[in-house]
């Protein structure tokens, strides 16, 4: 059993989701889709316990020996991206029961259900599989199932949000499968490892050079990195709230999840670094991202836009980390990733808490609901200081990181800038602050005893386990070190 | 396991405190006791870390790493000692003062009120025994955040503007520069311990000591230099007892104590005294040193002339630890002491007389004196101190820094030291005169002293800069390890 814990990881939620729509009742589903996401939460904790003691695993689906088979390949970086998956998956589902029921027509709820389950499958299996194809195949399923998704939002501007993903989307996905063609059509193979290497002897080829830039712009629309970012902050603002806090800890994660695995183990770190030298596009495309998201984060109305674009403004941190090209920049690139995950997955959950009582999440509707609600206006607080990085949050250690690498390269002026950015995010954090706790709550709000049920404690749960990693960063940055180690 | 178990014990004293306010908040006798009571444990706690001795300083506690191979890490040594001593024993005097005063200006959310004051004397502890820059700086923003909920207790609009100044200068100078500094000592060295006389010699180059120091001085924004100084006078929105025991004694005396730790532990102070790397920062608190005294002449509202004049003796201390001779590091530290039961007294009387009379501004004094003149002795008797009297003790701690400047033949800044005197009396002596000698303006008939709980620790700390001045002997004699 335990040696078919790769594989089941990925099938179990893909069995599950269509067992959802047959089921079609909505508390019914709930109680289902919630324990199936535990189960994989235990699935890829046994996992990343298994990689750590015992190295990667490797397992051959049907038996058939890879490279003709299909093989799932589980490194301890794989095994620290699905650990972050499954666990924000469990801890949506388990948290987001009553806002679903409120946010989504009740006919909706199983269809609803089914389409979680398959963007967490797709999100799983783009993470475990060790088959380039097999990776455009998740990567459309989760897609698909994150379209649908998104357009379930209230707003009537979801669809329009989604409909910008789809587009957006759907080309990163088809530069992404065109260039699995042009390596598979060199090569002759589509396993990861093989590929890995077999390229070094192909790679003066133009055919080669032509891959490599598909597989870079298709990732880049993926990950929202500056300036293919357009879709994501409409995709985050008008999707359902549950949708939105899965998507932002773990979507475009995923997809610096795939840039790490396609630029350093398919095409290896000399290829993409010294001979095609990605960092120079990596680099003023992240300080761009970092400066102007969060510019733009400032000037934002809606308060989930706002994180939206500071989302943004963290995945340019996180590719910053892999531009510097060292073994520290990438180590503070993994663990900003883990980091920022909790951090903004925990932030998307407060926002969910507020909107039990305000009408909506623009600023001036928020207007004294710190007071109001005081544990979910703290939570805030705790949380927008994760963001910004100030010390006992994690957030601090990822970017202590991050500025030792950047120093270590003795780039001074990129120490400036993300000291600048930080204090932009202290402006657009504190900027709500003022606003849940300065202002004059509005007598709807101070009479609105709706209660939050379970969504407010396990947000606290998120908070206090993004505290524990800023006091004592072992485990995470422990991890962070041996998916580094994996990935060269 | 001693020396761990009350160090713990210092951090862990008012952790309780504030969660019991925390659970308790609804009653608000049980409130206030127990507030007195986490002050007076903890300073029966902080006194008792002194008899450890000698043989204490220097050793490392560290309950676990925070990144890679930096632990979160606590030591004892002289300069801590001291300034968790005036911290706590100000503590101890001020949680009486607050509760008077709070309760007479009928002030709301106590409880919030209490459990953020004991987050911020936790964060002073941190502070006053960090063993490493890291632990240092963690603690350095605890306090800063802890804080905010203080200055801007009043909820208002005036208070969301002092905090928000309070907050982006605060966290932006240690962001921006004190972090920064951290990271390049962290990375050109590996080392961020704390040792006697410093560890960058021969590390560094002689010009990236200049930028590294002037990244220090500047980045502790607590400690006021200009133009990163206007934080404190916006902090003033503040309550009193804040503004009294915060912005005058933990707040701004942890920004100073920073510099002073970080001169002489981190750079030392022979490196300091042969190079030049701390000469423009020489420059810079001289200048803030008279020019905020000049600004102080021109507040009339009481407790922005008291702010200011904050500024401007910090600005003491800060050229103190800058010039890096022992008489003037000496005479630093004990100007932490003494400014700070200076100070703390100059406030608790400006919170009297605004309890008492409801008056805010140095022109509106005149003749109050006669009504108030407990208060207004106390007022006299800390302002010599302040002002350098003998028999005062802020005497002392300016001997020692005068001498500290002749020593390292820094004229100037003796001259400089000598003008800001008389600044001093300029500023602060008109309150005494206007008190004492004009006739009132307006009726005072009504008016009496404020109530004891706010009476006593004023004439607590009042009495304290007397005594002072004669104990100052054995507080010399208990800073000498810093020099050997």
């Amino acid at each position: 059993m335990t040696n078919h814990l790769a594989i089941l990881q990925v099938v179990l939620p893909l069995i599950a989701a269509p067992l959802c729509s047959l089921i079609n009742q909505a508390k019914a589903c709930w109680l289902f889709a919630t324990t199936i996401s535990w189960l994989v939460f235990a699935i890829s904790l046994s996992l990343f316990i298994e990689v750590q003691t015992g190295g990667s695993i490797r397992y051959e689906i049907g038996g058939w020996q890879p490279p003709w088979g299909i093989e799932y390949h589980i490194d301890a970086l794989a095994a620290f991206v699905l650990l972050l998956v499954s666990a924000m998956a469990a801890i949506t589902l388990s948290a987001f029961q009553r806002r679903i029921t409120i946010e989504i027509p009740k006919h909706k709820q199983g269809l609803f259900y089914t389409a979680f389950l398959l963007c967490l499958t797709g999100l799983l299996g783009i993470v475990a599989t060790g088959d380039a194809f097999n990776i455009f195949v998740f990567l459309e399923i989760s897609s698909l199932s994150a379209y649908a998704l998104i357009a379930l939002g209230e707003d009537r501007r979801a669809l329009t949000a989604s409909f910008e993903y789809l587009i957006m989307g759907t080309i990163g996905a088809t530069f992404i499968l065109i260039g699995i063609g042009l390596l598979y059509m060199q090569t002759g193979t589509l396993n990861i490892v093989d590929l890995q290497t077999r390229i070094p002897a192909i790679s003066h080829l133009h055919s080669v050079h032509a891959a490599f830039a598909f597989f870079t712009i298709g990732i880049f629309l993926k990950l929202a990195l500056f300036p293919l970012h357009h879709w994501l902050p409409g995709a985050y603002a008008y999707a359902p709230s549950a949708v939105s806090t899965f998507l932002a800890a773990t979507a475009t994660k995923v997809a610096l999840y795939l840039l790490y695995r396609v630029f350093y183990t398919i095409f290896g770190s000399e290829f993409s670094f010294e001979v095609l030298q990605l960092h120079y596009i990596l680099m003023p495309l992240s300080i761009l991202a970092i400066v102007i998201s969060s510019l733009n984060a400032i000037f934002q109305q809606d308060v989930r836009k706002m994180l939206a674009y500071s989302s943004l403004g963290q995945i340019g941190y996180m590719t910053l980390g892999i531009a510097l090209f060292s073994d520290a920049g990438l180590v503070a690139s993994i663990l900003h990733l883990f980091n920022h995950a909790f951090i903004k997955g925990a932030l998307f959950m407060t926002l969910a808490c507020f909107l039990f009582r305000t009408p909506s999440l623009r600023l001036d509707d928020l207007n004294g609901a710190g007071r109001a609600m005081p544990w979910v206006g703290f939570a805030f607080v705790v949380g927008g200081l994760g963001l910004i990085g100030v010390p006992l949050t994690s957030g601090f250690i990822s970017k202590w990181l991050l500025v030792s690498a950047v120093i270590e390269q003795g780039h001074w002026w990129l120490v400036a800038i993300i000291v600048f950015s930080s204090l932009l995010a202290l402006i657009y954090v504190w900027r709500v602050v003022e606003h849940l706790f300065f202002r004059e709550a509005s007598a709807a709000l101070v009479a609105n005893k709706q209660p939050i049920g379970a969504l407010l404690p396990f947000t606290w749960v998120v908070l206090l386990s993004t505290l524990y990693f800023g006091i004592n960063s072992d485990f995470p940055v422990q991890a962070a070190k041996a998916a580094a180690k994996a990935l060269q | 396991m001693i020396l761990a178990n009350s160090l713990y014990l210092n951090f862990a004293i008012p952790v309780i405190g504030a969660c019991l306010i925390a659970l308790l908040h609804q009653r608000r006798r049980t409130v206030e006791l127990v507030f007195i009571g986490t002050a007076a444990v903890l300073l029966w706690n902080t006194l008792h870390l002194f008899d450890l001795g000698e043989a204490a300083y220097f050793i490392n506690v560290s309950p676990f790493s925070l990144i890679d191979s930096i632990p979160l890490a606590f030591h004892l040594e002289p300069l801590g000692l001291l300034f968790s001593a005036i911290a706590s024993s100000l503590f101890l005097v001020t949680t009486l003062y607050a509760i008077g005063y709070m309760n007479a200006n009928n002030e709301k959310h106590l409880a919030r009120f209490y459990f953020c004051f004991c987050i911020a004397i936790f964060a002073v502890m941190g502070i006053a025994f960090a063993a490493n820059l890291l632990t240092l700086f963690i603690f350095y923003e605890i306090l800063s955040f802890s804080t905010y909920p203080l200055v801007t207790h009043k909820g208002n609009e005036a208070a969301r503007n002092g905090g928000r100044v309070y907050l982006g200068l605060l966290l932006s100078t240690s962001i921006g520069f004190f972090l920064i500094a951290i990271l390049w000592v962290w990375s050109s060295t590996g080392e961020l311990d704390f040792v006697r006389n410093g560890f960058l010699q021969e590390q560094m180059p002689k010009e990236a000591l200049i930028i590294l120091y002037t990244l220090f001085a500047f980045g502790v924004g607590k400690a006021g230099l200009m133009p990163f100084h206007r934080w404190l006078p916006s902090a003033m929105v503040a309550p009193t007892p804040v503004s009294a025991l915060l912005h005058a004694v933990a707040v701004v005396k942890a920004g100073v104590f920073c510099v002073l730790k970080i001169t002489v532990y981190v750079f030392g102070l022979d490196l300091l005294s042969e190079g030049s790397a701390s000469n423009l920062i020489i420059w810079v608190a001289t200048a803030t040193m008279l020019l905020a005294s000049l600004v102080a002449l021109s507040q009339d509202n009481l407790k922005a002339r008291l702010a200011y004049s904050t500024v401007s003796q910090l600005s003491y201390i800060v050229v103190g630890a800058a010039l890096a001779t022992a008489s003037s590091v000496a005479g630093a530290s004990m100007h932490m002491a003494t400014h700070a039961v200076g100070k703390i007294t100059l406030f608790f009387c400006a919170g009297a007389i605004y309890t008492a009379a409801k008056k805010t501004k140095v022109s509106e004094l005149d003749g109050l004196a006669k009504v108030m003149p407990i208060t207004f002795i106390a007022y006299t008797v800390a302002a010599l101190s302040i002002i350098g009297l003998p028999p005062m003790a802020g005497s002392w701690s300016k001997w020692f820094l005068l001498d500290g400047a002749l020593q390292a033949e820094y004229f100037w800044v003796a001259i400089a030291f000598i003008i800001s005197t008389l600044l001093n009396m300029a500023y602060l002596l008109p309150v005494v005169a206007r008190g004492f000698f004009a006739p009132a303006k307006d009726n005072l008939s009504g008016i009496q002293e404020a109530p004891w709980m706010c009476l006593l620790p004023l004439s607590i700390t009042a009495i304290s800069c007397f005594v002072l001045f004669f104990l100052l002997q054995e507080l010399h004699h208990f800073l000498q390890p810093l020099f050997s």
